[in-house]
């Protein structure tokens, strides 16, 4: 195995060490910053998929993790609030192949629509977390958190930041881990069926895991002191976790440093001895304080950061900041260009009729939240993925008439596909009085996130034919009243007619507006071209016809 | 400890804004340097400001580039210079889209490759390992566009 040093980003080492740990499935739904990690192992020559969500990618990896194969979960920090309800009980349950979780989280937002702390969650479901600072850690704790999760048989989370899933630091590969055993079926009812009769001493086995754990971080956990360099330190410490370790090093080279890679359970006893150590010890995390009342909570003196630096990332000039106690605003970088719709975008089209109609749009996450901006400005509320059917029809129950029937739910095809068809369930079983419409914005990819496949484009994560999902035929099948699919591209007015005579009805309609992402259309067409000659080469095909 | 090196690439997305600090980040690495290259993709796709961080030198820390600390800043679009001005030091080297005259480069999509070519002037990176990041970066129909596109970049920093 090439061990040479590689300069790859975080989520490329994450690939990478999943590679070597012998992972043998690994699934995720895409989402910035974590959607590079499959595509990667895919790269790499690993077995990656894309599942409809991040519920179901969970479900399908905690699967083969009972079955004894090592697997590893990608998603993006809200993927792990939609994956949260097996998360939580699968940390009841014994795995025996290692299960690795990757919680992407984007504090200051450079693509999402909230900064969530996905600590939190560490410390709910009571599962260990790990958490890397640059490339070469997220690629030694990715398989460290292997081997945790197969020696305790628990679920693992990676907790990895923006900033280190998209730099690129130098990797140097380690020797990989011993192979797996086979995966084959070995019943464990009590391990593996949450009923309260097994799920009350499977709590118990939890947290005696987590304690062994705890003992074991505290002893040999990926927890290091960094001496300072030579210099005028004034007794200062500083307990840093993930990108803060490498700004506070940058930032206060003389200080002596304590980075942690394992933060859940935290090692009390190292950090305990490690403050007694020091004159004055500053805690530095992005996001929230979580660290710091932890340590708050044990009883171990800190400070903390002040309360305008849990928004956004941090850097080394915030970390300066921080460390001299400075809460005067802070220097407002120029304004860069902000993102928009492409040229040539099928989307453009469907918001200007949207626009011009003075439709109530609920929407959705994904490019076509840029409708918002102007010159569209045609979108009223972006919660989460699939709210816009939900808010939609809550908006229709209460509205007054003639309001009510200017609502629209716009989604996009793999958010429809993630969380849409439960948001269809609804809207056929308690319809509002004046109908309602939604509006599938189907161009044929997951395009925010960098053109992904989903089970609505007929393609697997590496591209190759496979099952295809029909959203007209589902509509139709789940009882929606009137079903339409409008090829979008020639602004002839299909689309506002067809908008205009559903809206007028008390009655339920589903319209797929229907056109390829210009970014995507050429590799859609190669792709297509590639199935059909494979399809034409195969003797199997030919007998067949 | 010697100094690091920082650079910041801007530009528009599209422009090949991350596949130039790539190239850079590449360079440096194959020159035996620490390096960190940092930005956030997402947003970059849809014609919006971009920019990257590139930072190489024995020992590199946090993978941004300080607001006033970068050596040289890289423009690849007029518009763009003045919001990222401020990333670059007192006395740090500005190289901008004007340095290539029009129709200078076959085909304009180059241009970041050719302001990699004047950046080269001003950074302790070899030919050899330029080179090498070019080619280990781009598809091999594209090697000799960008390896002139380079040439010609390093011929107008110097002046000549």
């Amino acid at each position: 195995m090439n061990q040479q040093p590689q300069l790859l980003s975080g989520d490329e080492a994450v690939a990478l060490a999943a590679l070597h740990a012998g992972v043998r499935l690994g699934t995720g739904y895409p989402g910035t910053p974590s959607t590079e990690i499959l595509e990667a192992f895919d790269k790499l020559g690993g077995r990656a998929q894309w599942s409809p969500n991040e519920k179901v990618a969970l479900e399908v990896g905690l699967g083969a993790a009972f079955a004894g194969a090592r697997t590893l979960v990608t998603m993006k920090h809200v993927g792990l609030n939609v994956a949260a309800d097996p998360l939580f009980t699968a940390a009841y349950t014994d795995v025996d192949g290692g299960l690795v979780v990757v919680s992407a989280d984007d504090p200051g937002m450079a693509s999402s629509q909230n900064e969530q702390d996905n600590r939190h969650y560490a410390r709910a479901a009571a599962l260990p977390m790990l958490e890397p600072m640059d490339s070469q850690q997220a690629y030694d704790l990715t398989l460290l958190a292997f081997d945790i999760s197969e020696r305790w048989r628990i679920p693992v989370i990676l907790r990895i930041t923006t900033r280190v899933c998209h730099s690129k630091t130098i990797v140097r590969p380690r020797a990989p881990l011993p192979a797996g055993p086979e995966a084959t079926f070995r019943r464990d009812v009590p391990g593996r069926v949450m009923i309260p009769a097994f799920a009350k001493p499977a709590h118990h086995r939890l947290r005696h895991k987590l304690a062994e754990i705890d003992i074991w971080n505290d002893a040999e956990g990926p927890n290091r002191i960094l001496p300072g360099e030579p210099g005028p330190a004034g007794g200062l410490g500083i307990i840093a976790t993930g990108i803060a370790a490498v700004h506070a090093r940058e930032a206060a080279p003389q200080a002596r440093l304590l980075t942690i890679g394992l933060t859940y359970p935290l090692p009390l006893e190292t950090i305990r001895a490690f403050a007694g150590s020091c004159e004055r010890l500053v805690v530095l995390e992005e996001g929230d304080p979580v660290l710091h009342e932890a340590l708050m909570a044990a009883g171990i003196p800190a400070e903390g950061k002040p309360e305008m630096y849990r928004f956004g990332e941090l850097s080394v000039a915030r970390v300066r900041r921080i460390l001299a106690g400075d809460e005067t605003p802070e220097p407002v970088p120029p304004k860069g260009k902000p993102p928009e719709l492409c040229q040539g975008c099928s989307h453009r089209g469907v918001f200007e009729v949207l626009r011009d109609m003075d439709c109530i749009v609920a929407g959705d996450i994904g490019c076509y939240t840029l409708g918002v901006l102007p010159p569209f400005s045609a979108m009223d509320t972006c919660v989460c993925m699939g709210a816009s059917i939900g808010v939609g029809l809550g908006l229709r129950h209460v509205l007054p008439e003639d309001q009510a029937r200017r609502v629209v739910s716009v989604i996009g095809d793999s958010t429809f596909v993630h969380s849409g068809l439960t948001g269809v369930a609804e809207m056929v079983y308690n319809p509002p009085a004046t109908g309602h419409v939604i509006l599938i914005l189907d161009n044929g990819t997951t395009a925010m996130t960098g053109q992904q496949e989903h089970p609505g484009t007929g393609r697997t994560l590496s591209h190759d034919p496979t099952g295809k999902i029909s959203f007209e035929g589902l509509a139709r099948a789940m009882g929606v009243q009137n079903v339409h699919v409008v090829n979008f591209g020639d602004e002839d007015g299909t689309l506002e007619a067809l908008l205009k005579d559903l809206l007028a009805r008390p009655e339920t309609s589903l319209v797929v507006a229907r056109q390829p992402c210009v970014l995507a259309a050429p590799k859609i067409r190669f792709y297509e071209k590639a199935a059909a000659d494979r399809l034409q080469g195969c003797p199997a095909a030919v007998v067949d016809d | 400890m010697s100094k690091v090196v920082n650079v910041v690439v801007a530009g528009l997305g599209g422009q090949g804004v991350l596949k130039a600090s790539d190239i850079l980040a590449e360079a440096a690495f194959r020159a035996g340097f620490d390096v960190k290259k940092s930005e956030l993709h997402g947003m970059s796709q849809r014609g919006g400001s971009v920019s990257s961080d590139v930072r190489f030198g024995d020992q590199v820390w946090s993978p941004m580039v300080p607001a006033g600390e970068a050596d040289c800043l890289v423009v690849l679009e007029e518009t763009q210079i003045e919001v990222n001005r401020p990333v670059l030091r007192p006395g740090g080297v500005l190289i901008g889209p004007d340095l290539i005259a029009p129709g200078a480069l076959k085909n304009r999509k180059s241009l970041n490759v050719a302001l990699l070519g004047a950046l080269s002037r001003h950074l302790p990176i070899p030919q050899e390992h330029w080179l090498a990041a070019i080619h280990a970066n781009l598809a091999e129909k594209l090697h000799k566009l960008n390896e002139q596109a380079f040439a010609l970049g390093r011929a107008a920093a110097s002046g000549g």
